[in-house]
This record gives structure tokens, C-alpha cells and sequence, in this order.
């Protein structure tokens, strides 16, 4: 049914409904959001994991990582064995300020070291302290969340499947992971 | 000295209305606006659904520098805030707030021609501004104060003609005779002069949707482009002043002003929660509609609202001489 001056009445009726509905505000500083997962809020940093491999600092396309890292020798541990070296970080730092938060740098990581933490709320008053180094990157590992479960029918995953193998037989009752 | 002591009382109640009864309007658009567009509005001032947000308002604008433009017409420039803002005051002393507890009319000043009175007193109100708008040396504030001109032409017809229809129901000028005489069958046989009126006095005070004089988006803001601080301040006041005294107008006019159960005790109350209630619906129609573009604005007057006007007119006129 069409007639004149109805746009005017629909105008006011949806104005009205509004009124009586909840708003839809976040009260952010008060409630805190409630995220989904996988947030992109800040990056942590695993340092165990990392094999200062440089493949993050490469792939990142604003440039916003710096790794430096030194070798260190493993002594043999049996007699006439060969010794070991292994890379131990010396600097790890995280440019906020130029990041753009496009995740490259945890996909393309092979050891896991980094991971998303959905902390969000680290403003500075000085640029330069948008520049996380290794230390505070660590700290943020505390507020990564464990991974999402996998869908209850899909594959769990290789490694664990021969985890699951190679258990003796008792092996049925333990389940999920 | 008894008169003294009443004429000052008067204008003492009259003033507190006028500083606080725009408030509570201004407060009422944040919030109802806000929650018709599915926000909360202001939150924090004030600790309770940011009640006093409105009085922090007026702090920041008192901390503000007043800056006068180097091309503004100096004097036009500063009188043109209080041009806008005192003929609300004025205008509000005439209006009625009805019986108040047995003790008779509650009303700053009783005039034979009050309605005359307040309608002059609405139109200067608008010169203010058109003053800005002039005085302002900006060419955004000039093509603003141009429209104005044009609403201002436009509107006072339609909204003066409704007014005659009206006072000629009821057979008199006084704002209180016209409320007294007001029977409830009027509302449907001056519903199109209560229309013509209430959009009219929109227009008049540049509220949206007619409010192309400001328009952000094409001039900046009109005529108030260069003002800031406490003038600017002051031209938001008589806006919302502006919204009080039409609602009030319409409430005494077209709603009866105090008609209502136990009117003699409590006639004030019916007149404000009208007045309120005419408020609302002001805001309601900044949320709800768009901005009438100028040409717009113009054919509404002389199209529509004009020849409603003058119909009512002739409705009313053949109602009164059976």
C-alpha cells in the first residue's frame, strides 16, 4: 500500500523502534570486548623455538623486525662425538609503530616461536617505545590463548597420530588433545 | 513596592526557566538521539548516564579564546550571539505555564497581545542570524545568512497565518485567553493550522531537516562558520531556547496549554509535560529526516504549507461567523 507522506511515517517508526531497542554501544573502557579467536592484538615471541632463522625478519613486508643472534658450541656429550653449535638470540625486537599486523611472520615461521596474542591495549606516549624487544615479547606468551580444538570427526594431526601408535595398548581411553 | 518585589520574582522565574529548561532539551537531544540511532549518547560527565555533560559543555566553551575575524564587520560580528539569544528570553515572558496550585496564571507577564508579542519576538530572534551570517566577512557565513533570509520570508507567512487562525477561534490575542478558550474538537479542526505552525517554527529556527542555512556539509556551518567560544555558545543556546519557546507557543495555541484532569492544581505540569512532549518530537524529526535541500525549503513554504495555511483560515473563519 502506497500513499502520500508514507517515507515520512517509515522514517519516524524506524527512528522509534530504535529508541526502544538496546543500543548496540561497546562500553570498551568499562566492559571489555569480547573478542573472537585467532585476534591479531600483539605478537609473542616463543624464544626456546626460535632458531634465529631470519625467515620472519625476511618475509616481514614493513621491515619492522631486527634479529641479531650469536652461535653458540655444544660440547659432545659421548666421548669422541661431535661437537653441536646452536643460535642463541641476542636481540629480538618487534617495531609496533611499523608493523601492520599481517600475520606473514607467524606463518612463516617454522618452529612456532611466534604466536598472536589478542592483548590490544599497549598505547605509548613515545614512538619508541612501540619497539618491543625480546623481553616483552616474551612476557605476551603468558596471554596467548591455547589453540582452538579441532572439529571432533577431523585428523589430529600427523605427530600425534604416531604419538598415539606408539603407545603400548592401553591407548583407547585417551582421547581429544 | 509589593509590585517590585512581584515584577522581580517574575523575571527571576522566568530567567531560571530560561537557563535550565534549554538544558534539559539539549540533554534530551543527546540522549534520545543517540539511542534512536542505536548509540547511548554521552556517558561519562557527570557519573550517571552522563547527565552533566551539557555543564561541561559550557565550561570548555568559557576556557575558549574569542576570536573576532580580521574581515568581520566587528560590531554586527559580537551583538549578533546576543541578537539571537535575548528575544527567546523575552519571548518566554509571555508565555503561560498555566494555573499553579489554585494561585491563578503562572506567567511572567500577562499581555493583551501576547501572541503578537511572542511571534515578533521569534522573528527578531532569527536576525541574529542573519547578522552573523553578514557580519561574519566568510562567504560560507554569507550564502548561510542568505538563506536564512529566504527561510525567514518563507516561513513567517505560513507560521503568522496559522497563528490568525487560531487567535480567530478563540477571538482573542492573549496567549491566555486563546488557552482558556481552547476546546478539544479543535484539535482535528485546526490540526492543519497545528501542522502548518510546528513546521513553520522548524524551519524558523533552522532545525533540521530545514536546516540548509548550516548545513555542514555544503557551508561549513553557516552563519555561526566563524564563531567559537561563548558566542558560539550562545547560538546553541537560542537554539535550544528556540526549541522551548515554539514548543511552548504550540502547547498554549494548539494543545490546549493546561487542559487537562485537575487543572486548576496542577495546570503548570500538563503545560510542561506538553512542552516536552513537543520537544521530542523536534528532535525526532532532526533524526528521522534528511535535510530539505533549498529550493526545497522554499517550495514547502509556498506550496504546501501556505496554501494549507490559508485554507485553515477559511475553515476557521466559516466556523466562527456559524
Amino acid at each position: 500500500m502506497t500513499f502520500y507522506g508514507k517515507g515520512l511515517l517509515q522514517g519516524l517508526a524506524v527512528t522509534l523502534r530504535n529508541l526502544t531497542r538496546r543500543s548496540v554501544t561497546a562500553h570498551y573502557p568499562d566492559v571489555e570486548p569480547d573478542l573472537p579467536p585467532r585476534s591479531r592484538g600483539v605478537i609473542a615471541l616463543q624464544e626456546e623455538n626460535c632458531t634465529s632463522c631470519m625467515l620472519c625478519a625476511r618475509e616481514c613486508p614493513s621491515w619492522c623486525i631486527t634479529i641479531n643472534s650469536h652461535k653458540e658450541v655444544i660440547p659432545a656429550t659421548t666421548e669422541g662425538g661431535r661437537d653441536r653449535s646452536q643460535n642463541v638470540l641476542d636481540q629480538f625486537d618487534i617495531d609496533y609503530s611499523i608493523c601492520m599486523y599481517c600475520s606473514i611472520c607467524i606463518e612463516v615461521c617454522p618452529f612456532d616461536a611466534l604466536h598472536w596474542s589478542p592483548e590490544f591495549a599497549y598505547a605509548e606516549g613515545d614512538l619508541k617505545d612501540l619497539t618491543h624487544d625480546m623481553n616483552r615479547l616474551r612476557t605476551w606468551m603468558d596471554t596467548v590463548p591455547a589453540p582452538q580444538a579441532l572439529d571432533p570427526g577431523a585428523e589430529q594431526g600427523k605427530e600425534l597420530d604416531a604419538y598415539r601408535a606408539s603407545l603400548p595398548e592401553q591407548a583407547d581411553g585417551a582421547e581429544g588433545g | 513596592m509589593g509590585e517590585l518585589i512581584d515584577a522581580v520574582l517574575r523575571c527571576l522565574v522566568v530567567l531560571g526557566a530560561f537557563l535550565t529548561l534549554p538544558l534539559l532539551v539539549g540533554q534530551m537531544e543527546h540522549k534520545a538521539m543517540a539511542h534512536m540511532q542505536s548509540r547511548v549518547g554521552p556517558m561519562a560527565a557527570g557519573g550517571f548516564h552522563g547527565w552533566a555533560q551539557l555543564v561541561a559543555d559550557g565550561v570548555k566553551f568559557v576556557q575558549k579564546e574569542s576570536i573576532t575575524p580580521v574581515a568581520a564587520d566587528r560590531r554586527v560580528f559580537e551583538l549578533a550571539p546576543a541578537v539571537a539569544l535575548v528575544p527567546y528570553l523575552v519571548a518566554l515572558l509571555a508565555i503561560p505555564l498555566g494555573p499553579f496550585f489554585g494561585q491563578g496564571n503562572l506567567i511572567g507577564q500577562d499581555l493583551d497581545l501576547g501572541l503578537f508579542f511572542a511571534l515578533a519576538a521569534m522573528s527578531v530572534g532569527v536576525l541574529g542570524t542573519l547578522m552573523g551570517g553578514l557580519g561574519s566577512g566568510n562567504k560560507y557565513s554569507y550564502i548561510g545568512g542568505m538563506r536564512v533570509a529566504a527561510q525567514l520570508m518563507s516561513y513567517e507567512l505560513p507560521m503568522v497565518l496559522a497563528a490568525a487562525s487560531i487567535a480567530m477561534a478563540a477571538g482573542t490575542l492573549s496567549l491566555i485567553g486563546i488557552a482558556d478558550a481552547w476546546e478539544p474538537w479543535w484539535l482535528l479542526a485546526q490540526l492543519p493550522g497545528l501542522v502548518v505552525f510546528f513546521v513553520a517554527g522548524l524551519a524558523e529556527l533552522q532545525r533540521p531537516p530545514f536546516d540548509a542555512p548550516l548545513a555542514d556539509a555544503e557551508l561549513v556551518m553557516g552563519p555561526l562558520t566563524e564563531y567559537g567560544g561563548m558566542r558560539f555558545a550562545m547560538f546553541l543556546l537560542a537554539e535550544y531556547a528556540g526549541i522551548v519557546v515554539l514548543a511552548g507557543l504550540t502547547t498554549v495555541l494548539f494543545l490546549g496549554g493546561w487542559a487537562g484532569p485537575w487543572s486548576d492544581q496542577l495546570g503548570w505540569v500538563w503545560t510542561l509535560l506538553k512542552i516536552v512532549v513537543v520537544s521530542f518530537l523536534v528532535i525526532w524529526a532532526r533524526v528521522a529526516y534528511p535535510r530539505l535541500r533549498e529550493d526545497q525549503v522554499n517550495a514547502l513554504a509556498w506550496k504546501v504549507l501556505v496554501p494549507l495555511a490559508l485554507a485553515q483560515v477559511l475553515i476557521t473563519t466559516l466556523v466562527v461567523v456559524w
